[in-house]
């Protein structure tokens, strides 16, 4: 329904996503290519691993890893330290009243843990880790969590093919969940 | 009559104690104005800032939340030292020089842009609320947080000012199996979301400015997303990078965190419009009626799915309600004012507010949510009505889930 003053004389669209006409397109972006912004390209698609380098790393090297990168604030054997709590832990908890959300119990894809060590990890030095260290210490977090073996090495190959146990937790947003009435007299 | 504890309000009736004198103010120069100065609040405003949460402390204040001061918020708009933080590893303090921030992915040509080419563009400005999806997740079943700054300040409104995001988008052509976009941060965090293109074109802005002036550094200095009416963490801060693929990343910040509990041990996940609510920010919690008589019952209204239509403000604990007057303007996906006139008689009270949006939905009890979600453990996406106890005594405190 078009909009009208109140004498009647057509108001025409408008709103939040009127933008001035204009000749010409601005275009000042400048051409770049994909190899120019590689360093930033650090994305990993998580159900696939689609993006995942090359490089390798074993349960036993990213222990050492974590215990001199780690260890200050996630504590030992990834159990709780100074700043985060335990990562370790909660598979199964989810049905219960206490979930104990973990990087074992939560994540859907092991990709995720290469993706987000990369990006985020350690705090106080994020992105300065090698894809080697990064696999290492996907793959000891795996086996702290039981879901790798003591002897698991972590690549591009066997990071997405190791199974999550909550691959299927996820529903898609289904909201709105809620049917309030708006009741106005003695509505209890 | 309860006590008479607190006077009656508004009779003229005794003379005043002492005559009044004329301030010290009116007789003598003030401050000159300075050759160049930003200015500050009052002196006497030193009481209102954000502050962290009181109820959950985290060991550090990298990764940490401050909280706007609703309770001190006039109208609609925050001032720009006043909008609540969210980060996840701190501040950082970018350089709009050396700044860059790249288009790339399932696009025609990748491209670059300085801070000078963004501000080249087409501007839009547009008012919008901003609200984290954590905000109130300290009080959903008891009382945790003594303020309305605690348990509802992770909101502001903002007018942001940038670029269309589609203006950027179309100029590197999105080639026609792109269907998500991804948006990462410069910060030591990089954090990352996927947002599906539709919501990208239609109203999501690349914005470098807020509030008259240019982004606040907490608050993504030099260039940010703003993704209208959508929980806070996905108009991603510090913008370097735009990547579109065809499918989403599934990153920890979209499976293992802003996912919401769901019943038999589920998650709900991409839940990213901020349903409408409310709040009743005067009075409220922590703070006292110092008399009875009229009172204007003021708050604040919003949703994310479009404009607020109207709000209830009930007075007995949601038994009979009134329509609140919505004070102009009422704008899309933006905090809505809303007041009441109310004549406190010094007995209990209960106050509550409900709002409607423009698509009919109105703002559910915490019992409604329950009946669909699991409230356990670390919960989000909290929109549920709020309760303020009134005393014989006139102090005002948080009954949520007790009301």
């Amino acid at each position: 329904m078009a909009a009208k003053s109140a004498i009647g004389i057509p108001l025409g669209s408008s709103g939040p996503h009127a933008v001035q006409p204009l000749p010409d397109k601005p275009r000042f972006g400048q051409p770049v290519s994909e190899s120019d912004l590689a360093a930033w390209n650090i994305d990993i698609r998580a159900p696939d691993g689609l993006g995942l380098p090359a490089g390798r790393g074993s349960v036993a090297e990213g222990k050492r890893i974590y215990d001199q990168k780690c260890l200050a604030c996630h504590g030992a054997d990834a159990k709780g330290g100074s700043v985060y709590g335990t990562m370790v832990g909660g598979i199964g908890s989810f049905t219960t009243k206490a979930r104990v959300v973990t990087p074992g119990s939560m994540y859907p894809y092991a990709p995720i843990f290469f993706d987000y060590i990369r990006r985020a990890m350690p705090m106080d030095k994020p992105q300065t880790l090698t894809a080697n260290e990064t696999y290492a210490l996907s793959a000891y977090l795996l086996n702290l969590n039981g879901l790798v073996p003591a002897d698991a090495v972590m690549d591009q190959n066997s990071l997405p093919k190791v199974q999550m146990p909550n691959r299927n937790g996820f529903v898609l947003d289904d909201r709105p969940d809620a049917r309030a009435v708006r009741c106005m007299t003695n509505c209890k | 009559m309860a006590g008479g504890a607190v006077a009656a309000g508004g009779a003229a009736s005794a003379a005043i104690a002492a005559p009044l004198a004329i301030s010290p103010t009116a007789t003598a120069m003030g401050r000159p104005i300075d050759a160049s100065v930003y200015g500050l609040p009052s002196k006497y405003e030193s009481h209102v800032a954000r502050r962290r949460t009181d109820v959950f402390k985290n060991r550090q204040n990298w990764s940490d939340w401050s909280m706007t001061p609703l309770q001190h918020q006039p109208g609609i708009v925050t001032p720009n030292g006043l909008v609540f933080e969210r980060h996840h590893a701190g501040t950082p303090d970018i350089d709009p020089k050396t700044h860059r921030l790249v288009i790339h992915g399932m696009v025609r040509q990748p491209l670059q842009f300085t801070m000078d080419d963004l501000m080249r563009y087409p501007s839009v400005s547009r008012f919008h609320f901003h609200e984290c999806s954590g905000n109130g997740l300290t009080d959903w079943l008891k009382p945790a947080s003594t303020t309305v700054q605690q348990t509802h300040g992770l909101l502001s409104g903002v007018l942001w000012t940038g670029v269309a995001a589609s203006t950027l988008m179309e100029e590197a052509g999105i080639d026609s199996r792109g269907k998500w976009v991804l948006f990462e941060g410069a910060d030591g965090s990089a954090h990352t979301r996927s947002v599906p293109i539709e919501k990208v074109l239609d109203d999501t802005l690349i914005v470098y400015a807020m509030n008259g002036e240019a982004l606040r550094p907490e608050n993504g200095y030099p260039v940010r997303v703003v993704i209208p009416g959508w929980e806070g963490n996905v108009s991603v801060k510090w913008l370097r990078r735009i990547k579109v693929a065809d499918q989403p990343w599934h990153f920890r910040s979209e499976t293992a965190r802003y996912t919401d509990p769901m019943p038999e041990g589920k998650w709900r996940q991409f839940s990213m419009v901020m349903e409408c609510k409310s709040v009743i920010t005067s009075p409220s919690g922590g703070e006292q009626l110092k008399a009875r008589g009229f009172h204007e019952v003021r708050g604040l209204a919003w949703s994310g799915a479009g404009k607020i239509r109207a709000v209830d403000v009930s007075f007995d604990g949601g038994r009979n309600w009134r329509e609140a007057m919505l004070e102009e303007p009422v704008m899309d996906k933006c905090l809505t004012r809303f007041k009441i006139g109310w004549n406190w008689e010094g007995g209990p009270a209960v106050l509550m507010s409900r709002a409607v949006d423009s698509t009919g939905y109105v703002q559910p009890t915490v019992d409604d949510l329950r009946k669909t979600r699991a409230i356990v453990g670390f919960v989000q996406h909290h929109n549920a009505i709020q309760p303020w106890t009134i005393n014989a005594n006139g102090e005002v405190r948080n009954a949520i889930g007790q009301a």
